[in-house]
């Protein structure tokens, strides 16, 4: 596979904004455009984007987690976010939002939790394909 | 104590939900995944049965998830029938959990069959229990996707061609959901069924109401495998191992039929005469197209396959009467079906696993070979046929009673037909499979400590128990299924609950 100079070079600049741009989307998606599915999605196009410049085993070395394990990690943190709301108020899924505002990221709540959960399923189900796609391109 | 009802109530999603993320986080430890599947589902069951006590006492149990009240959030409803079919569902993936240990091959396992098992589970409960219409769309989809993978996996050439059939027919019925649902949330403003119901006849628009009503009826037909929707049953049912399409027969089909009760008598009910009465054509046209189908047939699980086809014909009809009665007969047989149905399969796996053939020309001997095993055949297959006193008859005598209460002595007929046709396969097998001698040109490389495995009987034992246990003491079952029908049939109750006015 031949690869253009360009390209890696300019891999190198764009991941890190692109990763940014996830955690953006994530963290605006509770009431506006954006959240974990997209935030997820973004992100995949990140590493996606390494992979085509440097090929698929330094994109795994430098994600260093397996995709099935982001796909696990995923599913876990969605449900258990919604056992708070029956620790809290006795009803599943019931969002529970701390009082406090932090600074940058704004009110803190399951829902918030939740959509990480989504994020890295996202991610990790995406980056599961692909890889497997380009797996299979080099044998 | 409130909160622990709650939890219950969401049980029949979380706990297979939970379960699968387990499993794929123990991704290579197979040993560990068989077991955790059998506990989930002996969990499972004992979850649903406490369900079901729960609605028999208490009556119609609401949960608005995430607190948002009923027609604005989701909410999930469980009636005296989502009860029975969350149930019947905790058993058959019961008996299933075992049956899979000891039939599906390691390559399978390594692939995530478990784990997709259970994916499967929580689609189709979510199904039963969602109160809501889009959820409903949501929970089938969620089905369907685990059962494209357990469908396809293993990729043998005959698999991917059944799986391709499947998948087509099956994505086609949710794009016509979807549209349908689209069109009906663009006329009355809401999806909660409840509201639904509430709201629809207010509109007085019977003709666009016919239209969707068709497409909902067109999206669950294909998924229930109505006449003429029902092809790609047949053609993809039998190629998968045992365990899938056992598990397949018994319970993904039953899910259209459970849509298509829930539809046709909480939300459209405003032009019974029209819906009702297409039902009923179609009820008709699924039976004998089913067992006529089957009678052509010279493979054992084609011929099964075939005569769910039949079946759901006759749960159709109990629908289409609209009578207590009748709506009691079809909810009893579903759960006489269900069953029924997966022990046969069950039993067809076993014929393969120790004869390595589903072909009848090719098979033979059987009884010689296992005794034990041509009776755990026997008496489903005649339960199937409808031989009092075993659980068929009681299912098919209520339909054909409310049929004949209601003077509709055609499909009445047609019904009992096609008992008798159910018979002549059910017979046919027995003698081809069970009866006849091995053919001379087949080598018969089989051990004989194989066929005394007990465990291997043990599934099949349990489901034939059943049957003989809703045969001899049909009547909990029935009143069960009359207070089911009841409840559908007054919808009041049930809207009163949900929306809470």
């Amino acid at each position: 596979m031949i690869v253009s100079v360009i390209l890696k070079t300019a891999t190198r600049y764009l991941i890190p904004l692109m990763l940014v741009f996830s955690f953006f989307l994530l963290l605006r998606g509770h009431n506006e455009p954006g959240g974990g599915f997209v935030g997820g999605l973004v992100a995949a196009s990140a590493y996606a984007l390494f992979a085509i410049a440097n090929g698929v085993k330094p994109t795994q070395q430098m994600l260093r987690v397996k995709p099935l394990s982001l796909i696990v990690s995923g599913l876990l943190i969605a449900v258990l976010s919604g056992f708070a709301g029956i620790v809290y108020y006795g009803v599943f899924m019931k969002a529970f939002w701390f009082e406090t505002k932090f600074p940058v990221i704004g009110k803190i709540g399951t829902p918030l939790i939740f959509d990480m959960g989504v994020y890295l399923l996202v991610l990790g189900i995406s980056l599961k394909i692909i890889f497997s796609l380009f797996e299979e391109d080099e044998q | 104590m409130k909160s622990l009802t709650n939890i219950l109530l969401v049980a029949p999603i979380l706990l297979p939900f939970l379960s699968a993320i387990i499993m794929l986080s123990a991704w290579k430890k197979i040993k560990f995944q068989r077991v955790m599947n059998l506990f989930a589902s002996g969990v499972a069951v004992m979850a649903s049965l406490a369900i079901m006590q729960k609605v028999r006492a208490d009556g119609i149990l609401v949960l608005h998830v995430g607190g948002w009240q009923a027609p604005f959030g989701i909410s999930i409803v469980i009636d005296l029938l989502s009860a029975i079919m969350v149930v019947i569902t905790a058993v058959i993936a019961f008996v299933t959990a075992i049956y899979s240990i000891h039939t599906i091959d390691p390559e399978r396992e390594a692939f995530g069959f478990y784990p997709l098992l259970q994916f499967l589970l929580m689609g189709i409960n979510g199904a039963f229990i969602t109160g809501d219409l889009f959820n409903l769309y949501v929970w089938f989809e969620v089905m369907l996707i685990s059962s494209f993978v357990l469908i396809a996996l293993g990729g043998r050439k005959d698999q991917l061609e059944g799986a391709i059939k499947y998948v087509t027919l099956n994505l086609l019925a949710s794009a016509i959901f979807l549209a349908a649902a689209g069109i009906i949330y663009g006329l009355a403003g809401t999806l909660n069924m409840a509201d639904l119901a509430r709201k629809l006849p207010l509109l007085n628009n019977d003709t666009m109401l016919n239209l969707v009503s068709v497409m909902f009826l067109i999206s669950f037909g294909i998924k229930s495998a109505l006449f003429p929707f029902f092809f790609w049953l047949p053609a993809s049912y039998h190629t998968p191992p045992a365990a899938v399409s056992a598990i397949f027969a018994g319970l993904l089909t039953k899910v259209g039929v459970y849509a298509l009760i829930r539809v046709f008598t909480l939300i459209f009910t405003h032009d019974v005469n029209f819906t009702h009465t297409v039902l009923l054509v179609l009820a008709g046209l699924t039976m004998l197209s089913g067992v006529l189908g089957a009678a052509t047939q010279m493979d054992f699980r084609r011929i099964l396959s075939f005569h769910i086809i039949s079946q759901i014909g006759y749960m159709i009809m109990g629908l289409a009467l609209n009578s207590p009665l009748a709506l009691a007969g079809g909810i009893f047989y579903i759960m006489h079906h269900v069953i029924v149905k997966t022990n046969l399969f069950f039993v067809s796996g076993m014929v393969n696993k120790f004869e390595g053939s589903y072909r009848l020309k090719s098979l033979g001997g059987v009884f010689k070979a296992s005794p034990v095993l041509s009776l755990l055949f026997f008496i489903p297959a005649m339960s199937l046929a409808g031989i009092p006193p075993l659980s068929g008859f009681w299912a098919k005598f209520t339909v054909a009673k409310a049929g004949f209460d209601l003077e509709q002595y055609f499909i009445v007929g047609v019904s009992l037909l096609v008992g008798a046709l159910t018979l002549y396969s059910m017979t046919k097998i027995w003698n081809e499979v069970f009866w006849k001698d091995k053919p001379d040109s087949i080598q018969n490389n089989n051990t004989k400590e194989s066929w005394s495995s007990v465990k291997l009987y043990l599934p099949l034992a349990i489901l034939s128990l059943i049957t003989i246990i809703i045969g001899f003491n049909a009547e909990p079952f029935l009143n069960l299924a009359i207070n089911a029908a009841h409840q559908l049939l007054n919808p009041q109750e049930y809207i009163k609950i949900v929306l809470g006015s």
